[in-house]
């Protein structure tokens, strides 16, 4: 038996370049696992009864308008964001089928990270900020988690007071579209997904403003309350109401509600430019090539039309937005139609906005004031 | 024939080749003629005390070769072949073997002991030759020197080749009575004494129920320490050596015996001669091991019941210990860094040093200061070596804040020291010591940084000046920058290092041209630098680093220019070309992650590729392992692109999938497998027969060590992913085969924890490779075919959650499986789900998890089961 001789390394790194090189291939090889396997697990929606009837090419264009710039980008992005209708009746199911949050008062907007920057853009698609951030891919800085070519897309209201992005949705995640998942599983995403990127941590450097989540509960009776009147750290403009099982769906649609009274908002009727709530409540609709005055819904509702001298009399082209008051007369609807609209025109509107209301907002405002008077 | 045999024997060690080649091919025939008879003759031969001793030595070694290889399925077959031997026979080869430890012979009786215990090692564990060990101690105190001696060697290689559990206490209870009597100071033969203490080394491991009794351990401690006082110096060797394996293996019984073994090691550290005082500071170092292993559990953890307490023996010894290592610092050899075997008294104290400040912290300061202080400026280099030998020592233990003042004084002064110190020897020291000053002292998660603004460009122009000494010397300050781009790795959107990218680029490409580059592994170093400045650099210098590849290719197409190289050279052909493939595994890596530079990057991608291509082909058998990681990280830049590569290169992919001997080639060309798939998807589904035929024998090997088989199962999972519902032709195999590793690993060996390691690696395979099945078949109209599969996988998913030994990631990947299941099987597996206790109690566990991982994939199987029992 020979003697056991020790010879401990001497002047060496603990470990190799080489075992480095390895452990980081491996390292990268279960990031990508991970990845795949997680793709794979985002589609759970492959269980639901009714199939899409085809595979949607949006997957693609979310990953490619990521990169747009300019017009085409403002285009793109105004046509994005899910436009909750306002509620004018209770939905069944309300309390099982629904979530409801306490919505943040500030600038809605979609903020995309890519590329190591972050954009976000306002509902017409303008841009509002353009910064780092601790999103995947949202900064210059060395993100071992995820591919380059990752990126987000998060539906969020920018909170003035304290600088904050309140994410309200979850569109897309390290290049995974969550479109064509449930509210539910979104929303599960986004508590268990943005807190682990570090968006959530007070900004720093490469990090300028902070993200957080709004406290979500379902819509039984507690959360209800707790939605409503219970402290948030933001201003609260209204309420939101989600289906659970809705997708996320661009436009308006009828499986996001939104709720304002005057105890949870302070904006609940619009103001004019000095913050007054102007004596006649307002609309706008849209000007279309026959002169029929529309509201954004799919499709569009007919509140009225205009003569064609009128077109030449106020210089108005068709598409433009123009704002009207309703009348003493208001409104009457039959079968979901218009059959009488008693609207004063009072002028364009500013240029920045991208649509105008939807019928629910007019039902609501009209029974709102009806109710208050 | 046994005539013949001795002249075979001979001739088999004759100078003349031919003579040679013809008797060891005349032993072969022999052996597969007449097996029984062959191994009798040279049993017979190695007995036979009128033959001569080397046709006895050699007939031993042929007999011991017919037993053991190092090959694990040629040693089985050997083991089998024993076992089904005629009983006869091996009697009567057992009574040659014991017969011939009486032999006047030393050589025969050495080669006999080491024969037995291999005879013993294969016949124990099936409970033959119970007799062995009683024989070999009947009446040992009686037998003339020379048997005992052998007696007891043999004793030291039983216990060396059998395992404890197969001997019983009372046998063992035997041999170390014999073992410590032999070596006990009443033996006056020191040959008995030497043999004895030596068995005591391999016995230990046998001692476990000896060491728990006060008594007998007081004894064994006694012996072994006075051994340490043998005026023998082997016996002395090797009594130190028992004393480190028992610092090890019994750390938690020293107590009451450390005063005394400071008190022998000391003195052996000052006063003996180096082969004992390296083995008494080793007893030092191993305590060191122990203790940091036991703090860091106690930090890991805090549950406070830890198996092992710690007995801070360390810092106990601290006053007198360190100073007992600072005077061998001062022991040093006149060129002990250009020799790479080196090892001696001034090196084993400075790396025990190292240790006991890992294991102190923050204590070792205030003892080792005075010492740097007193000798750091002294006229004779030892004193200056040795004192920046201590600083460099202490760097990592101790808390940062209490050493970055002493180095923010100390730094001028290397700096200067690595510029202007007339000796080698200071100078290599000193840049090895900046290395460990960033290693350890320079990073964004320390508050002061060491290097600033002001300083930074003196360091760095006096490691590029440095680079340009002796090769001992520039492969340290290659490493030292090395650590110092280590330490920019998270430092923003433009790193310190941007403004000297260049110049320090240009440095190391210089180095790795040196004519005498290739000693003190100065071009490793270089190229490992240049890997970790371009890991650590940021987008503003990517388009140098893009410059950088076709050098790096050229450097690479040179390799292939030199024709009919000797073996050594194609050796170094072959180290080089993994360097450069190193390098550009990591400009790969660097550069796909850019988006500015990923378009340019994927323009040399073909380039690349040939020349990785024309690696593999330099070699005729193997695959180089380096160009294999390169080509898996080109795979992952490149995505579905890939697919154009794969008709060239798909041979040597499969030749990595055949490489047992290399298992790490195999483990890495696996992984690239994982790449592959994850790129092309189902464009990889051509390659997939070959693919899988070759996993599927690579798994059914005894051969391949064990280690690549997990990542074999999680690669059955990529392909299923990536090819979908066309796996189907691979589920009779694969199926099977996950069974029942399933069933092998829902168990484990509670108190092997090595192994329990290994079952967890290879159940997160398993449960990888059902998630990838279930997910590709997942909307398809072939997902019912998992169906038959279902009560199986939730099946071991119950007795995993029952076995309650899962780790984390485990834990994870298995309630992932719960969720594929449901998502994939849908309402057909809701009832079959919901009666799974996996379902229930082990769902709801892991939705209650800390781990935000486990909580994750648990939220989501609670999704997909209430989705599938809901549907």
């Amino acid at each position: 038996m020979a003697p056991h001789q020790v010879r401990r390394p001497f002047k060496r790194a603990a470990i190799s370049d080489q075992q480095k090189r390895r452990e980081l291939a491996l390292l990268r090889q279960q990031q990508s696992r991970r990845d795949s396997q997680h793709q794979a697990r985002s589609s759970i929606l492959s269980l639901q009864p009714e199939p899409e009837p085809e595979p949607e090419p949006r997957d693609f264009d979310v990953a490619r308008a990521s990169k747009l710039k300019g017009a085409e980008a403002r285009e793109w992005f105004s046509r994005q964001l899910t436009l909750p209708e306002w509620m004018i009746d209770i939905p069944p199911r309300l309390n099982q089928d629904w979530y409801v949050f306490a919505r943040p008062s500030g600038k809605r907007c979609f903020v995309v990270s890519s590329d190591g920057t972050t954009v976000s853009r306002l509902r017409n698609g303008y841009v509002l900020h353009h910064f780092p951030s601790a999103l995947p891919n949202g900064a210059r800085t060395k993100d071992v988690s995820g591919p380059s070519h990752s990126f987000c897309l998060l539906d969020c209201i920018f909170h003035e007071l304290d600088q904050t992005y309140y994410v309200i949705d979850m569109v897309c995640w390290r290049g995974y579209s969550l479109y064509d998942c449930t509210a539910e599983f979104r929303f599960f995403w986004l508590s268990s997904k943005l807190a682990e990127t570090g968006a959530c941590d007070t900004p720093s450097l490469y990090h300028r403003y902070r993200f957080s989540v709004v406290p979500i509960y379902s819509c039984d009776l507690t959360g209800l309350h707790t939605a409503y009147a219970g402290n948030v750290p933001y201003v609260k403009d209204g309420l939101l109401f989600y289906n659970k099982h809705a997708h996320y769906q661009t436009g308006n649609t009828p499986l996001a509600l939104v709720w304002k009274d005057e105890s949870c908002s302070q904006y609940v009727l619009d103001t004019d430019s000095k913050g007054q709530v102007p004596a006649q409540q307002q609309v706008v609709l849209e000007l279309q090539d026959d002169g029929k005055l529309t509201t954004s819904d799919d499709p569009p509702v007919v509140f009225g039309c205009l003569e064609k001298e009128l077109f030449q009399k106020f210089d108005l082209l068709s598409g433009s937005l123009l704002r009207f008051a309703i009348g003493e007369g208001g409104m009457r609807f039959l079968d979901g139609n218009v059959e009488m609209a008693d609207l004063h025109y009072l002028g364009k509107v500013n240029r920045g906005r991208a649509f105008s209301d939807n019928t629910s907002k007019v039902c609501w405002f009209i029974l709102y004031i009806s109710c208050s008077l | 024939m046994a005539m013949e045999v001795t002249q075979v024997l001979l001739n088999a060690q004759s100078v003349d080749g031919t003579i040679r080649k013809q008797a060891e091919e005349s032993l072969r025939q022999f052996q597969e003629q007449n097996l029984p008879s062959f191994l009798l003759s040279i049993s017979g031969e190695l007995a036979n005390e009128e033959k001569a001793v080397d046709s006895r030595r050699l007939a031993g070694l042929v007999l011991k070769n017919a037993l053991d290889a190092k090959e694990q399925s040629t040693k089985f077959e050997l083991v089998q072949r024993w076992l089904s031997l005629d009983m006869n026979v091996k009697i009567q080869i057992r009574a040659y073997l014991l017969q011939t430890l009486s032999s006047h012979v030393l050589d025969a009786r050495s080669t006999a002991s080491q024969v037995i215990a291999k005879v013993a090692g294969i016949e124990l564990p099936h409970k033959q030759w119970p007799e062995l060990i009683g024989s070999l101690l009947s009446n040992s105190h009686q037998l003339p020197a020379h048997v005992k001696q052998a007696t007891l060697e043999t004793l030291g290689y039983l216990c060396e080749e059998v395992s404890s559990d197969v001997v019983d206490q009372d046998q063992v209870n035997k041999i170390l009575t014999a073992v410590v009597q032999g070596m006990s100071s009443t033996e006056v033969n020191n040959d008995v004494r030497l043999a004895a203490t030596r068995a005591l080394y391999n016995a230990l491991g046998f001692a476990q129920a000896n060491f728990t009794n006060d008594m007998e351990r007081d004894y064994i401690m006694r012996v072994v320490c006075e051994a340490t006082l043998s005026p023998e110096l082997k016996i002395r060797q090797a009594a130190f050596e028992c004393l480190v394996s028992i610092s090890a293996s019994y750390y938690e019984k020293l107590a009451p015996y450390i005063q005394d073994i400071f008190n022998i090691t000391a003195k052996a550290v000052r006063e003996d001669e180096e082969p004992v005082a390296l083995q008494a500071i080793e007893f030092w170092s191993s305590i060191c091991d122990e203790e940091i292993d036991i703090l860091e559990d106690f930090v890991g953890e805090f549950s406070g019941d830890s198996e092992v307490p710690c007995f801070y023996f360390i810092k106990q010894a601290l006053p007198a210990l360190v100073p007992m290592l600072l005077e061998t610092l001062l022991k040093q050899e006149e060129d002990q860094d250009l020799d790479e075997g080196a090892w001696n008294l001034a090196m084993a104290g400075g790396t025990c040093l190292g240790l006991v400040a890992q294991t102190v912290g923050d204590d070792i300061i205030p003892l080792v200061l005075p010492f740097i202080e007193e000798n750091i400026s002294k006229p004779d280099w030892r004193q200056r070596e040795a004192a920046t030998y201590a600083f460099g020592s202490i760097l990592e233990g101790p808390s940062p804040d209490k050493l970055i003042s002493i180095v923010n004084v100390a730094l001028d002064f290397m700096l200067s020291a690595l510029m202007q110190d007339p000796n080698n020897h200071v100078k290599d020291t000193t840049a090895w010591t900046l290395g460990r000053v960033f290693e350890f002292l320079h990073g964004s998660t320390l508050q002061t940084p060491v290097i600033t603004p002001a300083n930074c460009q003196r360091i760095i122009s006096v490691l590029i000046q440095s680079m340009k000494d002796a090769p001992n010397v520039a492969e340290k300050s290659c490493g030292a920058l090395y650590f110092l781009a280590q330490g920019y790795e998270d430092s923003g959107s433009s790193s310190p290092l941007t403004p000297f990218f260049q110049d320090i680029v240009q440095a190391l490409l210089v180095v790795t041209h040196r004519e005498d580059a290739g000693e003190s592994r100065l071009r490793t170093a270089a190229y490992e630098a240049l890997n970790e400045v371009v890991r650590s650099s940021r987008d503003d210098t990517a388009p140098m680093v893009m410059q950088l590849v076709p050098l790096i290719m050229m450097e690479l197409h040179k390799t292939f220019e030199v024709q009919k190289l000797s073996s050594e050279e194609r050796e170094k052909q072959a180290e080089l070309q993994g360097l450069l493939c190193g390098c550009l595994q990591v400009f790969i890596q660097k550069l796909g992650a850019f988006e500015q530079t990923k378009y340019v990057f994927t323009q040399y991608a073909d380039q690349m590729m040939g020349l990785f291509l024309r690696v593999f082909a330099c070699r005729s058998a193997t695959v180089h392992e380096e160009a294999m990681l390169a080509i898996g990280a080109l795979a992952y830049a490149t995505g579905v692109d890939f697919a154009k590569y794969m008709p060239e290169f798909f041979k040597y992919l499969e030749m990595g999938l055949q490489n047992f001997e290399e298992y790490q080639v195999c483990a890495i060309t696996v992984g690239v497998v994982g790449d592959i798939c994850r790129a092309l998807e189902e464009k990889v589904l051509p390659y997939c027969d070959g693919i899988m035929t070759q996993l599927l024998k690579d798994l059914s090997s005894d051969r391949l060590h064990r280690s690549v088989k997990p990542p074999i199962f999680s690669c059955f999972g990529d392909i299923a992913l990536a090819i979908g519902e066309n796996f189907e032709k691979y589920l009779m195999y694969a199926m099977p085969m996950l069974q029942s590793a399933a069933e092998l690993s829902a168990h484990t060996p509670g108190f092997d924890e090595e192994m329990t390691d290994y079952t967890n690696l290879l159940r997160d395979g398993i449960l990888e490779a059902y998630s990838g099945i279930l997910q590709g078949f997942k909307s398809t109209a072939k997902a019912p075919l998992l169906m038959p599969f279902a009560p199986h996988i939730l099946q071991f998913l119950d007795s995993l959650y029952q076995e309650k030994d899962m780790d984390d990631a485990v834990t994870k990947t298995a309630v992932g499986l719960l969720g594929d299941l449901a998502d994939t099987l849908g309402s057909h597996a809701g009832p079959l789900i919901q009666l799974s206790v996996s379902s229930r109690e082990f769902l709801n566990e892991c939705l209650s998890s800390d781990d935000h991982l486990i909580k994750e994939s648990a939220e989501w199987a609670r999704l997909a089961i209430t989705q599938a029992v809901s549907g």
